[in-house]
């Protein structure tokens, strides 16, 4: 009943801009062999423009799978989801988004350059458009004089960068992000979250973005979405009014423990909603 | 294990060996030959004498040692080959020429282990020594096979001596260009261009058409499990003597592993990869051409490896049911009955060399182009 009432506030309180997402009581069933798993049930989510949505919840409680429907990688079984104003199968078709994976999934027979312009070249971007355009963007991450070195060559930080850069470069409105930074270790990981709030900052763009860690989520997020598995579901939605200009002294200020508690408060409920 | 100031062990044993073999005859038979009577090979033999005594005083680092021994033991070879041809102890070889053989063996093997040990960072003085490493061990069996089949005497329709076989295939280089041009240039190349063109075709085919990888599968299975002998006389049925019909085998042979490997190499892509791909809104024709063609890459050139090999194997057998006057198969198959076992060993040796080139070409093009796969990129 609490979870009902959350989500009827997630409804109004959406944000200010247009729509980039809007999903309504969104339900995705998988058939296995040991019968149906409810990975999403009746979900409701408004993401607008310049918002930095984070997912955040215990693993199987649908976080990703949503970001998966939302890029039109999985479709919902049942209620209606647009992005951009469109069905995600259509934005998917129109390239507004990149997504960035839990690895990077760079290809490793090319080499960073050729890795960044690899979705340009699908949209049949010119050649030295290309070039600049992967230039730029890998300045953007830190890694600029790395175009010739193949991905093996890097650190899994520096090529998590480059795959970033590569879901940046045809400047889609929307980037969605699955725990691009998990595999990765404290330092290189507080450090990319700082950068990617850069980022954010200086291209306005709508960012959705999974994890599983309250810091992480306080720390990025204009809004956090809570979520509870079995069946996967909404359970809270907080606005995070921290400032947007954070730096990483910010996580011992009371505001933003205080959000964090909320988080807490939000992912414990709906573990005892389970058991 | 490098420079040691006690001196080399095997270099003692070599030295030991050799010191009987000065006084013990050479040759057997009714006029016993000793080094007296064969001065003429004593310079070959000297060097390694000195260089053993020397590092069985004093050793030195070891693929130094063993570069130098190396050296010695091929001017000792090459005195025993002298010995053997030129003082007239070919098929009466005695007791202290096997014991300088033995010492030469000796030597030669402490050589080998010393240079493949060799180390350095220096890429080019590391590849040189990691082609001269196996070139020398090949040499040497040579050597020994030629010491063996002369020193003994063996009949030549058992085996022919190495040197029996060099000189007929130095004798018949127009015969064998014939035949080489006739089997490989011709029934293998294009055997091989045609099996796995055809085999790739199919298996992007069959990835694409789900109805084709039930039912083309199993069929195409079946079809590499006909045996070649009973496949090839129905090709010279089919397509007549000339080398069309042994293309033909080799299209038989070479199809099947390109297909297997050819699809399984095409479902190789990883699912992030592909998930990539997806929102990219790319089509198949730029998935196949950017993600899925490039990581089967590897799955491919082990099937143009495999099938290197096996188009000159099959396109040889092939020709054993039926050609023209030409052809490595069917020489092998005339020369055999002809007790020629020399020129038999002539075209076997082109055989080992077209082949063994043939596959060093396509897995040099495979390094060229998979060099990003895990099992290249330390040498990058």
């Amino acid at each position: 009943m609490v979870a009902m009432q959350e989500q009827l506030e997630a409804r109004t309180d959406a944000g200010s801009g247009p729509l980039v997402v809007d999903v309504r009581d969104l339900s995705l069933t998988f058939k296995t062999s040991d019968g149906p798993v409810y990975a999403l049930s009746h979900v409701d989510l408004q993401i607008a423009e310049g918002d930095f949505v984070s997912f955040i919840g215990p693993s199987g409680c649908g976080k990703t799978t949503m970001l998966r429907v939302i890029a039109d990688l999985e479709r919902p079984t049942d209620g209606q989801i647009t992005v951009n104003g469109v069905s995600a199968e259509e934005a998917r078709l129109n390239r507004s988004y990149g997504y960035v994976f839990q690895a990077a999934a760079l290809y490793p027979w090319r080499n960073i350059l050729r890795n960044v312009t690899l979705p340009l070249e699908i949209m049949g971007v010119p050649a030295a458009e290309r070039r600049d355009r992967a230039r730029r963007y890998l300045e953007l991450v830190n890694l600029a004089g790395f175009e010739k070195k193949f991905p093996w060559q890097l650190s899994g930080g520096m090529q998590q960068r480059a795959s970033i850069a590569r879901a940046l470069c045809f400047d889609p409105a929307l980037l969605l992000m699955d725990e691009p930074f998990g595999a990765l270790d404290e330092i290189v990981r507080d450090h990319l979250n700082e950068q990617l709030l850069q980022l954010w900052e200086k291209t306005g763009k709508t960012v959705v973005f999974v994890t599983h860690s309250i810091p992480e989520a306080v720390f990025l997020s204009s809004k956090i979405v809570v979520m509870s598995p079995r069946p996967g579901r909404v359970i809270d939605v907080i606005h995070n009014d921290l400032p947007r200009q954070r730096t990483l002294d910010i996580r011992e200020s009371p505001a933003f423990l205080s959000v964090a508690h909320r988080v807490r408060q939000g992912l414990r409920a709906g573990h005892s909603y389970d058991d | 294990m490098s420079a040691d100031a006690r001196g080399d062990r095997w270099c003692r044993v070599a030295l030991l060996l050799m010191a009987p073999a000065l006084v013990l005859p050479l040759g057997g038979g009714e006029a016993i030959s000793r080094w007296s009577d064969a001065a003429g090979a004593l310079p070959f033999l000297l060097p390694l004498a000195g260089v053993c005594a020397w590092f069985s005083w004093r050793g030195m680092a070891i693929a130094r040692q063993g570069a130098v021994l190396v050296l010695a033991v091929a001017l000792g070879a090459w005195g025993a080959v002298d010995l053997l041809h030129e003082h007239g102890i070919a098929g009466r070889a005695a007791s202290g020429f096997w014991l300088y053989v033995l010492a030469l063996w000796v030597a030669a093997w402490r050589g080998i282990d010393g240079l493949a040990r060799f180390r350095s960072l220096d890429g080019r003085a590391q590849r040189a020594v990691n082609l001269l490493v196996p070139a020398a061990f090949g040499l040497w069996l040579i050597f020994l096979w030629e010491m063996v089949t002369v020193g003994f005497g063996v009949p030549q329709v058992l085996l022919p001596a190495p040197s029996m076989v060099a000189e007929r295939f130095a004798g018949s280089l127009n015969l064998l260009w014939a035949d080489f041009r006739q089997t490989f240039l011709k029934a293998v190349i294009s055997g091989y261009v045609l099996g796995c063109g055809s085999g790739f075709i199919v298996a992007v085919l069959v990835d694409r058409v789900p109805f084709l990888q039930r039912g083309l599968l199993p069929l195409g299975n079946l079809v590499s499990a006909l045996p070649i002998v009973g496949v090839a006389p129905i090709m010279v049925m089919w397509f007549g003597f000339d080398w069309q019909s042994k293309a033909a085998v080799v299209v038989i042979m070479t199809f099947f592993p390109m297909l297997v490997n050819t699809v399984t190499g095409l479902a190789a892509a990883g699912a992030l990869e592909r998930d990539l791909m997806r929102s990219y809104g790319a089509g198949y024709w730029p998935t196949l051409a950017k993600l899925r063609l490039p990581a089967a890459m590897p799955f491919i050139f082990n099937a143009l490896k495999i099938n290197s090999t096996l188009a000159l194997i099959g396109a040889i057998v092939a020709e054993f049911f039926g050609t023209p006057i030409v052809g490595m198969g069917f020489r092998i198959s005339t020369e055999v009955g002809r007790m020629n076992v020399d020129m038999v060993w002539a075209e076997i040796a082109l055989a080992a060399l077209a082949g063994s080139a043939f596959y060093g070409l396509v897995a040099l093009s495979e390094r060229a182009t998979t060099f990003w796969h895990p099992s290249f990129r330390a040498e990058r």
